[in-house]
């Protein structure tokens, strides 16, 4: 594939810009979220849950619920779990790196680890009647000790999260490659940070929820669930409930953003699944916004400890440090959250010698897995904050160091010394990075930002501007499939095991069927996260369906099209490369009168019984699955650039202006594109302003309400330029790389970068995030009482660990 | 989060309103009026009222109306009834000023003021607002009525003084000279959230010196409250850069700043020394564009 | 204490029979007694505002007024906006704009600015800005929707010839 990397503006683009398929039935309220099911006798579940972060469960009495008015059922794990194959969850990718072996259970049993942890479920005629018994479950708690930090959670004398275990390492691994003892033996500038990251919750603002039903007759079962991940869910599903797989189907309706934690499979699915069998009645659950904070996945705090080495010139020699990340109470996902992080790191610059150690602990608290960057972010963070700082101590500016270590176009593409979490290796595909961010400089009049400073200053303003350069690995493989089939009514037909919750899925697919099929994507109908429309199946996360599924839709389409040229060949007796398609028919270029519909085709490739089909070597129908394996990843990236201002006296932050260059590859719609990218730069501010998950010493939830947590809101964006390039990635036959996370990956560097620039005057040095108004105040504070080099709140020295020491542990004692 | 049973009751006038409330009073019967702040404390089952008296159909307390030198807002008198002067002069303008400082759009719509009062948040605007300006509280029982200065009224953190078969018919603010300037600074993180110190300041200048200053912080401490000492400070003085930064360094010094984990004491007691600065600029300011 | 009280809900101009509990949340009676679900309810503590309606002409949250609370009051959703296939400007604003990807608050959105402009047909940028901020959205960082009321108050100006704050 030809690699362009030409600028083109934002709101010109070859086509028109296709209206979103979704924006009609959103619009106008009938399309359908799950709380939108109204099954005929649908029950509804609320869940009892633990008020501590740690505690046995002695005994749980239910009797004065189950009399409540309207209850049907109360049910706690004794009572389902003979209906069950295990009471733990397998839901985690595996590692090698795992010491600990904690999945989350059904219900918890005799000991509950995180504030919110689902103890029994109460069925009841509406969630009013159901809410009113949950209140009347008594469950005799024990408290015991409480993991309420990650940094002590490693400590010989900590107490354990789980009272079967004896530590916390859920497991410990390492990035490693060239020499990092040469590096920083030889470099001329050497110097060690440490940073604390806080990311807090996804909010899509639909909570989760779920309805199931179950056909007697059949004995199938139907689980309606707000999800990123149909098919992951099922599995689950099946395999607790003992099923095959011909009894489950799962579908995700229309879904309300996902953002990250929605990819995780919950102990309430399980639950709704089971209920609705044994009531014999649809069941449903719908999370409150209470019970989201307190029981949807999250990721929350990172501590970095890092060096960095370099030559006068800023030429990187080698990094090295550890990563020491809270993991939560169990294992819902995986690794990949730290995992990401490290990868992410040294990912935009060469960096010939690189060691990270990482250590995953757990803690009282609900588990962490991906939000929207998924670990990427906090990568991303620590790397720029390095260079700003390399930048002040070689007194370069923070552009040129960056410059002068940035792949570059002409390494492309240019292969890692890292490895995903498959063993596949890291190949950057594509893309200038170093045009990226001189563009990203244009743009922003980087060069006469210090007039403009200055004379702000001179008004007694404080303004700041900071730079952050990004590459985000999108397109987890292997695959996605997806069919194309023109049926006999003329219509084209798309199903795929993608799994749309806001980013245009259905569009994107039509979109790419209809450059084979021709005719307006509008008319294509797009069935995406529905396990009986596509047996296998992945979903939406790690910025991956228009990568993986838009392979296979591009391949499916160009073979239904092979197909329907050569059966419209044979039938108007045309060469197949005289012929043309429209989205309705296939006709002679230059003889448009000879022509067949999309319906006569579909019926003459159907066949008749007793007659030959018309083409006796392509198989019958119109159709075409396929699913293009794709195991590299594409790398998008960009360059943002922030400017802030101070407000020094309250520590307030007001993000003045804000642009992003993006390159990722070819844009099939370039206004989703901008869409995703905008969704993401709020997200990311966010993250360097406003989102907090707090907790107490006692692992206690504060902060519950989004009175409490807060969510960006229309006032707080600044304006927003994008920009974009397109490198396109020569690892898919459409170019096209993720775009669904990238905006919040820079977002928070840049604007950390931004305030310490505004607050250059008082020597404050800026080391995490969030940077919350009361955090700042105090560090502009006491900023000019302190050396440059000292600690900075939120610090962190990794201590001396014998990996070796933390021991293979199960929760089942195996 | 949906809330407990309760009775429900809607009387017409007010009469019916107060024999209804006396008679639920000893089971938690609370006033419903806009519900802003009482329907989430509902939903998330930190208040349980066992009987709810909905005042909305009472057309006696609609409205907000001028009666000898005081603005009488009655009980339904809603947020938004403030986004334009709801009486001309600086009272009106200020009233407006604080009422787009409250919640949001659609809060204000149902939101009251009375029921602010009522309700007796530290964050309340409008509790500093009629305390600042030395409102009354008009409060009603089947036997009576009484009239409870503003600042004896809110007693602590959602407490207040009024009985349990007491409900607040209006609030009567008096209206100051047509000359006198205000100034109102809040700071929040976001706008519309709740305040975390806010100053409103009032005073009339005589040639180009304070008089009848009135200085209140809310969003600080348990209760929003009139600085007496800071006020007698201003009083005589002109409003120079250095009368505004020692009246702030004083304020801050006085107070007993609320503490909460995202808010340490030492932040909180600099930012009513922020709001003091920036609220009496605002004051000076606002008698410059005139 | 769980009685039910029957009333009539007038919605979008058409009248519901209802028998609901007094603690039942007018979002909670207008979706699943009305079978009108395009209100989405996101937090149920006044705060997110998806749920927002038009109750008298004036945008509230569904989630902190009882059903009972709306009797002999008008009530406009989602579902009143478009005339058949034909969607209501400010719909066809959030389409062309990209004002909305995954769509679960895009009817609280709808319904806050159809009130607002309402009430303020030619607001400043300050003041859509203001009124926005009411409203949470997740996916779209608001420059759309906000592209999306600059497109509706430009052409209902254009169409009324009222100009406040050009």
């Amino acid at each position: 594939m030809p690699q362009s990397s030409q600028e083109t503006p934002n709101n010109s683009y070859p086509g028109a810009p296709v209206r979103r398929l979704e924006d009609y039935g959103l619009l106008t309220g009938s399309a359908h979220f799950v709380d939108d099911l109204q099954l005929p006798g649908t029950l509804c579940a609320a869940f009892v849950r633990s008020p501590y972060a740690h505690a046995l469960v002695n005994r749980t009495n239910t009797e004065e619920a189950a009399k409540a008015p309207g209850v049907v059922a109360v049910h706690t794990l004794p009572d389902l779990q003979p209906r069950l194959t295990d009471t733990r969850m397998a839901t985690g990718l595996p590692s090698r790196s795992l010491r600990l072996d904690v999945k989350p259970g059904v219900l918890a049993g005799d000991e509950v680890v995180y504030a919110g942890e689902p103890v029994a479920v109460v069925i009841a005629r509406s969630r009013y009647a159901a809410e009113d018994a949950a209140d009347l479950v008594e469950v005799d708690y024990e408290p015991l000790d409480v993991v309420a930090d990650c940094r002590s959670a490693l400590h010989t004398d900590s107490s354990a999260v789980h009272r079967k275990l004896s530590h916390n390492m859920a497991a410990a691994f390492e990035f490693d490659y060239g020499n990092t003892e040469d590096a920083f033996r030889d470099a001329d500038l050497a110097f060690r940070e440490s940073f604390h990251l806080h990311r807090g919750g996804a909010h899509s603002i639909e909570c989760r929820g779920a309805v199931a039903r179950h056909d007697p007759a059949t004995d199938h079962l139907t689980l309606w669930t707000s999800t990123q991940r149909p098919h992951g869910i099922k599995r689950v599903i099946c395999d607790l409930l003992g099923r095959n797989d011909d009894s489950v189907r799962v579908i995700a309706p229309q879904v309300g953003g996902g953002f990250g934690p929605k990819l995780v499979c919950y102990p309430e699915e399980v639950v709704i699944a089971l209920c609705a069998t044994i009531l014999q009645r649809p069941v449903k659950w719908i999370q409150d916004r209470y019970e989201y904070f307190l029981s949807t996945t999250q990721e929350r705090d990172q501590y970095w400890d890092v060096e960095i080495a370099l030559d006068s010139d800023a030429t990187i020699r080698g990094m090295r440090g550890a990563l020491l990340h809270d993991h939560g109470a169990y294992t819902a996902r995986g690794l990949n959250v730290p995992y990401a992080s490290g990868i992410t790191l040294p990912l935009a610059y060469n960096i010939p010698a690189y060691h990270l150690d990482v250590y995953v602990a757990l803690t009282n608290k609900v588990p962490v897995t991906p939000v929207r960057g998924a670990g990427q972010p906090q990568g991303v963070f620590v790397m720029e904050r390095l260079l700003d700082r390399a930048a002040g101590k070689l007194s370069i500016d923070r552009a040129e160091v960056r410059r002068r270590n940035l792949v570059r176009k002409e390494q492309m593409p240019c292969r890692k010394s890292l490895r995903l979490r498959g063993d596949t290796e890291v190949i950057l595909d594509s893309g200038d990075y170093p045009a990226t961010q001189e563009l990203a400089l244009k743009h922003a009049g980087w060069d006469s930002f210090r007039e403009r400073q200055q004379s702000a200053l001179e008004q007694g303003r404080y303004i700041g501007i900071g730079l952050a350069n990004f590459v985000e690995g999108t397109g987890r493989g292997p695959y996605e499939t997806v069919t194309v089939r023109i049926n006999a009514s003329g219509n084209v037909a798309v199903a795929s095991g993608a799994t749309a919750m806001g980013q245009s899925t259905q569009t994107m697919l039509a979109q790419i069927v209809a450059e084979q099929l021709g005719g307006d994507p509008s008319r294509i109908g797009v069935t995406c996260g529905d396990t009986d429309a596509t047996p296998l199946g992945f979903g939406g996360f790690n910025s991956r369906q228009t990568v993986i599924a838009g392979a296979s839709a591009h391949a499916a389409a160009r073979a239904v099209k092979a197909k329907a040229f050569k059966l419209a060949s044979r039938l108007l007796e045309a060469a197949e490369h005289d012929l043309e398609i429209d989205g309705r028919a296939v006709f002679v270029k230059d003889a448009p009168d000879r022509r067949l519909t999309f319906a006569e085709l579909a019926r003459a490739a159907s066949g008749l019984p007793g007659f030959k089909l018309p083409v006796a070597d392509m198989g019958p129908g119109l159709e075409a699955t396929e699913s293009v394996i794709i195991d590299d990843m594409v790398y998008a990236n960009g360059s943002a650039v922030a400017e802030v201002e101070v407000d020094i006296d309250t520590g307030r932050v007001t993000v003045l202006r804000f642009l992003v260059v993006h390159d990722c590859g070819r844009r099939l719609n370039p206004v989703i594109v901008d869409g995703q990218v905008l969704g993401g730069i709020a997200h990311g501010i966010g993250n360097a302003l406003f989102e907090w998950m707090g907790f107490d010493e006692d692992a206690q939830p504060v902060t519950t309400t989004f009175a409490d947590y807060l969510l960006v809101a229309a006032d707080n964006m600044p304006e927003v330029r994008l920009f974009h390039l397109e490198s396109d990635s020569p690892f898919n036959a459409l170019g096209v790389k993720g775009v669904g996370e990238s905006g919040c990956l820079p977002t928070p560097a840049a604007i950390v970068s931004a305030i310490e620039d505004a607050l250059a005057p008082f020597g404050a040095k800026l080391n995490q995030a969030p940077l919350t108004p009361a955090v700042l105040w105090e560090l502009i504070r006491s900023a000019p009482d302190s050396a440059p080099d000292t600690a900075p709140p939120g610090h962190w020295r990794a201590p001396d660990i014998d990996k070796d020491a933390y021991r293979q542990e199960s929760l089942d004692g195996r | 989060m949906k809330p407990a049973p309760f009775t429900y009751h809607r009387p017409g006038n007010l009469e019916e309103a107060l024999d209804i409330l006396s008679q639920v009073a000893h089971e938690d019967g609370r006033i419903l009026a806009g519900g802003q702040s009482l329907v989430p404390m509902m939903a998330l089952r930190l208040a349980f009222p066992a009987h709810l008296v909905d005042i909305n159909d009472i057309p006696s307390l609609q409205g907000i109306e001028v009666e000898q030198q005081s603005l009488v807002i009655r009980a339904l008198a809603r947020h938004a009834h403030f986004h334009q002067p709801a009486v001309s002069g600086p009272l009106g303008s200020m009233l407006a000023t604080v009422a787009h400082s409250i919640a949001h759009y659609p809060i204000r719509q149902r939101g009251t003021f009375c029921g602010s009062l009522a309700h007796a948040d530290p964050a309340s605007e409008w509790c500093l607002t009629a305390v600042t300006l030395g409102g009354s509280v008009m409060a009603q029982n089947r036997n009576g009525s009484r009239e409870i200065p503003a600042g004896t009224f809110i007693q602590g953190p959602m407490t207040t003084a009024l009985e349990a078969d007491e409900m607040i018919t209006a609030v009567r603010l008096p209206i100051p000279d047509a000359d006198s300037r205000f100034g109102f600074y809040e700071f929040n993180r976001r706008a519309g959230d709740f305040a975390l110190a806010m100053c409103q300041v009032m005073f009339t200048p005589e040639e180009d010196r304070m008089t009848g200053v009135r200085l209140g912080i809310g969003g600080a401490e348990e209760v929003p409250r009139r600085l007496g000492e800071v006020e007698e400070m201003l009083t005589g003085q002109r409003l120079t850069e250095k009368v505004i930064l020692s009246a702030a360094e004083r304020a801050a010094s006085m107070i007993t700043p609320l503490e909460d984990i995202q808010t340490p004491v030492e932040y909180r007691r600099h930012l009513v020394g922020t709001s003091v600065r920036r609220a009496l600029k605002a004051a000076r300011d606002s008698g410059n564009e005139r | 204490m769980s009685d039910k009280i029957p009333f009539t809900l007038n919605v979008n101009s058409r009248e519901y029979q209802v028998s609901v509990e007094a603690r039942q949340t007018l979002a909670d009676v207008i979706r699943e007694e009305c079978g009108l679900t395009g209100t989405r309810v996101g937090c149920e503590h006044g705060v997110c505002g998806s749920c927002t309606i038009i109750v008298d002409g004036a945008p509230v949250r569904a989630c902190l007024m009882f059903a009972v609370q709306a009797e002999g009051k008008e009530v406009r959703t989602i579902e009143g906006m478009a005339d058949g296939e034909e969607l209501h400007s400010v719909q066809r604003a959030f389409s062309d704009n990209h004002g909305l990807q995954c769509g679960f608050c895009t009817p609280g959105f709808i319904m806050l600015i159809t009130a607002a402009l309402e009430q303020n047909p030619a607001p400043t940028d300050e003041e859509i800005r203001e009124m926005l901020s009411a409203n949470l959205c997740r996916c779209t960082g608001y420059q759309n929707i906000f592209n999306a009321v600059k497109q509706y108050v430009g052409e209902s100006t254009e169409t009324t010839g009222a100009h406040k704050n050009d």
